[in-house]
């Protein structure tokens, strides 16, 4: 798919789901939205990039092997989910911070468990897509 | 008693196989922190044991959601000995993997994977909701999928091509089963459904769920008519994976069961009935399978499958003796099965071959070069003859006058169990050289 | 609306079966999809469709006023969802890998490990 159209597309495409998929990711604690989705959307976002501008054009703008997200992730999510454990409540009991930050609103460790899961799922997401088109 | 901490035992191996991941494709770093790790879960399991043994059930509600609604984690003494089990049989394995799994198959990622697994069991063995203990069968199948398809070779890819659809099958019908229990209890906590349940009007929808359960749990545990997927895919593995798969992945179908059974669904005649039958077929075409083979991973396979039969015999007759002796004989069995498949390993190691008509006199052979090896062998070999019969007497004192033809079915299994052993020269061979010289 | 549910599902379920019962490996991965997707649908069903609100309490109120969709089985099968989308990922992968080793995609091709002497 190598038309002038979506590649030029593409490029204003990627930054705009990018910050589309934190906005999602921020507003899901009580509304529609989370880590999952945002994570996917996020992930569709350089799905298209590598469709318009070759595979190799991702992992270049990527840096480093999206499989390496997954465990970044998956510390990110297990330290939430354990932290009330270090204060002798049940594991995943939500905590929170005193006062909201501005913009993001209130911080606690549901939004960290959910960064986590962000993560997680952009790493499965784009080594399940690259892996299965590079061996096309 | 309350007590956040129960779910340890399956954060740790989470935690263990997040920080393999970090360390990707370095093999010598992975093999210490796996066995680091392994001994750290294994303190962490012993613990929980003892606080179980000394104060009683614990439980834990994960998120302080309250007990219906939340997902309730419980530690009673059953599930404190899978859990320690479960850390002991994942300490050998990950020992005996560093010496016995190719570089090639750890740059692939086996030991975090193992750790995975290993969270997986430990949180269905925990576990008190029925939806929460879907969740930890998929990690459990998915873990299980990729560590025997791991290196790829002809017959791993056929044997993990049946074992992937029977699995897939089988949680598909588990989620069926689901489905329509919470459509009929609309609850999902274990402890709560055992009551709501008892107060259904409708025990025809409720029979069919059960047997929804059976069949969900009879593939993944490979009782009678649901087992060939077993044989076809558990030697193909390399043996440290063949060891962890024997040991649990059907054992934890079988506890699956012993819950459901024992909490949810009550056996009534016909419940009891059907798993009378379906417990003899099993241990006798485990025990026929087993007599037909020379491979010997493949014998321990039909063995695992003859083994299942005795646990559901004991489920089936549902009386105190019977189920505490299938929880005695479950406890064995683990590290039984994990053993055996570690041994054959070792055999393999040390003569190249598992065909057991080529294997006599091994002892001996043995004994002489690596007098070591030769005796842990037989160790390991004399361990699972010689316990093992204790649970098996006691479930057998209660079977008799419940099925004639069933224990017919037994009794015919145990003798060839026996006649495969010491006339197929697999213990035997062993054995009769320790009178020599060694 | 339900019964329209309670055919998809029966189809579903039903055409599920056929494939997986098909002699093809490909095949076979579609019927364990629609198969998975039944299940799903009967999540859905069975835990009782409602028009109404979503169950969320206003912070005004103590507890619910009017009639509201139960959150469970939305959660359940959103958490199968994700499990049958890496599990169908794997299938995919091996039974790709599998064409590649084996060279068919009949299933009863797949006999040499049931072989007795080896």
């Amino acid at each position: 798919m190598k038309t002038l159209i979506f590649k030029t597309a593409s490029g204003y495409l990627l930054p705009l789901l990018v910050l589309f998929s934190v906005f999602i990711l921020l507003r899901g604690h009580y509304l529609p939205g989370g880590g999952f989705v945002g994570g996917l959307i996020a992930s569709i976002a350089f799905v298209i990039h590598s469709f318009a501008n070759g595979l190799e054009e991702t992992k270049h703008l990527i840096k480093m092997h999206p499989g390496f997200l997954m465990p970044v992730g998956l510390l990110l999510a297990i330290l939430a989910g354990a932290s009330p454990l270090f204060i002798g409540e049940t594991f995943m009991t939500g905590l929170w911070f005193e006062n909201p930050v501005p913009v993001i609103g209130m911080v606690g460790s549901a939004l960290f468990f959910d960064l986590g899961v962000y993560l997680v799922v952009i790493g499965v997401t784009l080594t399940i897509i690259f892996t299965i088109s590079e061996t096309l | 008693m309350t007590n956040p901490y129960i779910v340890l035992p399956v954060l740790f191996q989470l935690l263990t196989a997040v920080i393999l991941l970090f360390f990707w494709a370095k093999v010598n770093t992975q093999r210490l922190i796996s066995i680091i790790g392994s001994l750290i879960s294994m303190g962490i399991a012993i613990h929980l044991f003892y606080q179980v043994y000394g104060q009683g059930i614990q439980t834990m509600q994960a998120g302080s959601w309250a007990a219906p609604f939340g997902i309730t984690f419980v530690a009673d003494l059953l599930s404190a000995t899978m859990v320690l089990l479960t850390t002991l049989s994942g300490l050998a394995v990950a020992v005996f993997s560093t010496g016995s799994i190719r570089n090639a198959r750890l740059k692939f990622g086996f030991l975090p994977i193992l750790h995975f697994l290993l969270m997986g069991l430990n949180g269905a063995f925990l576990t008190g909701d029925i939806f929460n203990l879907y969740v930890w069968f998929e990690i459990i199948i998915i873990a299980s999928f990729v560590l025997i398809t791991i290196g790829g070779e002809k017959a791993q890819i056929e044997g993990s091509i049946k074992y992937v659809t029977m699995n897939l099958l089988a949680s598909a019908i588990f989620l069926t089963a689901i489905a329509i229990l919470y459509g009929l209890a609309g609850s999902l906590n274990m402890a709560d459904l055992s009551g709501q349940v008892a107060a259904i009007e409708n025990r025809n929808l409720v029979h069919v769920t059960a047997i929804l359960f059976l069949v969900g749990f009879g593939i993944k545990s490979a009782v009678f008519p649901l087992y060939f997927w077993l044989p076809a895919s558990y030697h193909t593995p390399p043996p440290a994976i063949s060891a962890i798969f024997g040991g649990l992945l059907t054992k934890v179908g079988v506890y699956a069961m012993l819950r459901i059974f024992t909490l949810i669904f009550i056996p009534d005649d016909f419940l009891s009935d059907l798993l009378s039958v379906m417990a003899g077929l099993t241990i006798l075409s485990g025990g026929l399978g087993a007599l037909l083979q020379s491979n010997m991973r493949k014998i321990f396979s039909y063995l695992i499958i003859c083994h299942i039969g005795f646990l559901i015999a004991g489920l089936a007759m549902y009386t105190e003796l019977a189920l505490s002796g299938t929880l005695f004989y479950l406890v064995h069995d683990i590290v039984v099965k994990t053993n055996l498949f570690l041994l054959a390993g070792i055999i393999f190691k040390l003569t190249g071959t598992l065909n057991i008509q080529k294997l006599g006199g091994m002892y001996k052979k043995i004994s002489q070069a690596q007098p070591a090896h030769g005796h842990t062998a037989l160790f390991l070999g004399g361990d699972s003859s010689s316990f093992g019969l204790l649970g098996e007497g006691r479930i057998d004192s209660r079977w008799l006058p419940k099925w004639f033809l069933c224990a017919g079915g037994h009794d015919r299994a145990g003798e060839l169990f026996d006649s495969l052993c010491y006339r197929k020269g697999l213990v035997r061979g062993l054995l009769e050289r320790s009178r020599g010289p060694a | 609306m339900e019964l329209i549910l309670v055919i998809l599902i029966g189809l579903l379920y039903a055409s599920g079966i056929y494939m997986m019962l098909r002699r093809s490996m490909v095949k076979m991965i579609i019927g364990l999809i629609l198969l998975g997707n039944g299940a799903n649908m009967l999540i859905f069903l069975l835990g009782r469709i409602v028009k109404g609100k979503p169950p969320i309490i206003d912070s005004a109120e103590k507890v619910f006023q009017d009639i509201y969709a139960d959150p469970v089985p939305q959660a359940l099968i959103l958490t199968a969802i994700v499990i049958s989308f890496g599990l169908q990922s794997f299938a995919i992968i091996l039974v790709k890998r599998a064409y590649k080793v084996v060279k068919t995609d009949d299933l009863d091709a797949l006999n040499s490990t049931d072989e007795i002497y080896d």
